[in-house]
């Protein structure tokens, strides 16, 4: 099933994406696609680019080069707010909850102004995605005294309530035990299932192999691989990216 | 597939109940107050009315929004102006002291689009050199002529105790309905929002909050709310002076009121309203040496006790006396 969604027309892209801070050329020339119903893994050694791909992505910033396309529309200039109520929702790789509110409080602004629902209805896609996440026995905590991990299935938690066509997940499983690992892979592969376009940057390779149609792999600034997993993984230039850093 | 798990939003407290009424009866004391309490009273509550809306307005600015200006005064004068040129052209004074205030709230959402692009200290600049730009002209105004200001001459024409009256229960009604203006924003999504793009603006965008549009919601009630209290202070001095109307002292009162009370509380600035209120019964000048005193003891709690008094009790108690957040409380199966 994932295969035939997989070969219809792209609902996310980037289009020879340059990205500049200052001097330094952090995305040179990245070309990036993502089918509808499809679930991508990105890889790629620390400061490859993956996470500035995403915030050109969902809006963060602008590129300095490359055309972002949504369902082959033009969104290169369109803010990040614009982007998400369209259906792009990311999770931050260091997680940006917002701290004077608590976790329920946090993921409800998603579904209001993400998702756009109102009232009970918008309450109720709260309460349901902070069962999905683990996160319902503490709702009412103040996401100030949440530790590193909860903080990240708040990412996971507020993204998901913003009703997203598209998810970008910034390194969501780290720090994760087996089980917990385990269980956030299942949900992934439910949202999958589900028809949402899953983008997963991951260090960890074996929790994405259960879920990825495809992986996309990063260094210094440029797509190196791009296709079947098991392939990707065995391309030479990979594994000379990887050489001396750890890839589990 | 999960059952849907059953649950309820507790928005109301037994305690943010009790507050509520007790706050109606108080309001309907104050209604009355004027017609037995001596007129001393009568003009010391109203100056304290001013001071609480002005704490209020600028907590909702920095406490929830993030926005923290230094030039809330320009909204203040610019309230108070409009209101005396109104008369000019033949407005009942007391309309116009209404009516002048949402014309405050116009120039503050045309100004949003250009203040609201900057970022923190930028904005806080750029709100004290608009407040200093409409003070000068302002002063160009030959009705106002120049440093010397003019009178609100019309009020005159009312008897005092009336005049006295009648500012006392402007600043009530301008007072009780901003105060619910903001509990009711807060309490709702555009409250929510202003508050997450308080605490990451980017994350807040990445929700797809509209953060543009949030601040500007948020800035024109502030806008009207400081111009309100320019208005009930030009009523009860009568004269308007550009220098104070549009002074920065106003900035440093309302710092005061708010660090000290407790800023993104709603309690706090009221606690640091009336604060200041009794300070100024004991201490009243607007001396440099004064302003500098409250500036330093504003600064003295932003560094060693930044929750504010209010906020360091709702540290250490559950108690809410108002309730702006949402508690979810899940029904056991
Ligand atoms: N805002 C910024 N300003 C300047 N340099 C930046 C900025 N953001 C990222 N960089 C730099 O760009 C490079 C790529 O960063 P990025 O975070 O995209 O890498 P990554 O592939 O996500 O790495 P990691 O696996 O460590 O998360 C790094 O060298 C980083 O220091
Ligand atoms: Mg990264």
């Amino acid at each position: 099933m994932a295969a035939d969604m997989a070969s219809s027309s792209p609902l996310l892209q980037g289009v020879g994406i340059d990205k500049s801070f200052g001097a330094f050329q952090v995305l040179k020339a990245v070309d990036f696609h993502a089918a509808r119903g499809e679930a991508i893994g990105i890889v790629g050694p620390n400061g490859a680019g993956k996470t500035t791909l995403f915030g050109v992505l969902a809006g963060a910033f602008p590129p300095t080069a490359g055309t972002v396309r949504l369902y082959g529309d033009d969104i290169t200039d369109m803010s990040a707010t614009a982007r998400c109520r369209r259906g792009i929702a990311r999770t931050h790789q260091v997680p940006r909850p917002f701290l004077g509110m608590s976790v329920f409080e946090n993921v409800l602004a998603a579904a209001n102004h993400g998702a756009g629902l109102a009232g009970g209805t918008a309450e109720a896609l709260a309460v349901e995605t902070l069962e999905r996440t683990a996160l319902l026995h503490l709702a009412n905590r103040p996401a100030a005294a949440l530790g590193l991990l909860d903080r990240k299935r708040l990412e996971l938690a507020r993204a998901l309530a913003t009703r997203p066509q598209v998810i970008l997940l910034d390194e969501i499983g780290g720090g994760l035990t087996e089980v917990e690992l385990h269980l956030l892979t299942d949900l992934i592969g439910t949202l999958k299932g589900d028809g949402m376009t899953i983008v997963w940057i991951e260090h960890i390779l074996h929790a994405l192999l259960r879920i990825i149609d495809r992986l996309v792999c990063m260094n210094a600034g440029e797509v190196i691989a791009d296709g079947e997993p098991v392939a990707v993984m065995a391309d030479p230039h990979v594994m000379r990216a990887y050489l001396g850093s750890g890839v589990e | 597939m999960m059952s849907p798990v059953s649950f309820a939003i507790e928005r109301w407290t037994s305690a943010s109940r009790l507050t509520a009424a007790l706050s109606a009866a108080l309001l309907a004391v104050l209604v009355i107050l004027p017609l037995f309490a001596s007129g001393l009273v009568v003009d010391k509550a109203t100056t304290l009315f001013v001071y609480v809306l002005l704490a209020v307005m600028w907590n909702l600015l920095a406490g929830y929004a993030g926005l923290v200006s230094v030039g809330q005064q320009a909204f203040f004068g610019i309230g108070a102006y409009f209101a005396l040129r109104l008369v000019d052209f033949g407005v009942p004074p007391y309309m116009a002291l209404v009516v002048g205030p949402l014309g405050a709230g116009l120039v503050g959402a045309a100004l949003s689009v250009f203040a609201l692009r900057l970022k923190g200290g930028e904005f806080a600049i750029a709100m004290w050199v608009i407040a200093e730009a409409l003070r000068i002209a302002v002063m160009f105004d030959p009705a106002v002529q120049g440093e010397t200001g003019t009178s609100l001459l019309a009020l005159n024409a009312f008897d005092p105790e009336l005049r006295r009256n009648l500012t006392y229960w402007l600043g009530l009604g301008g007072l009780t309905a901003m105060l619910v203006a903001t509990f009711l924003l807060l309490r709702s999504k555009i409250g929510a929002a202003a508050q997450a793009i308080r605490d990451d603006e980017e994350a807040a965008g990445s929700i797809g909050i509209d953060v543009m549009r949030i601040k500007q919601i948020i800035f024109v009630l502030a806008a009207v709310g400081c111009a309100l209290a320019g208005t009930v202070w030009l009523a009860s001095a009568i004269t308007f002076q550009p220098r104070t109307s549009f002074g920065v002292q106003w900035t440093v009162f309302m710092l005061f009121m708010v660090l000290v009370g407790g800023l993104g509380t709603f309690e706090g600035p009221i606690v640091g309203a009336v604060i200041f209120f009794l300070l100024q019964e004991i201490f009243g000048d607007f001396s440099v040496w004064y302003l500098a005193g409250l500036g330093f003891v504003a600064i003295a709690f932003a560094l060693f006790l930044p929750e504010g008094i209010a906020g360091w009790i709702q540290n250490r108690s559950e108690v809410r006396l108002f309730v702006t957040g949402r508690k979810l409380r899940i029904n056991p199966q």
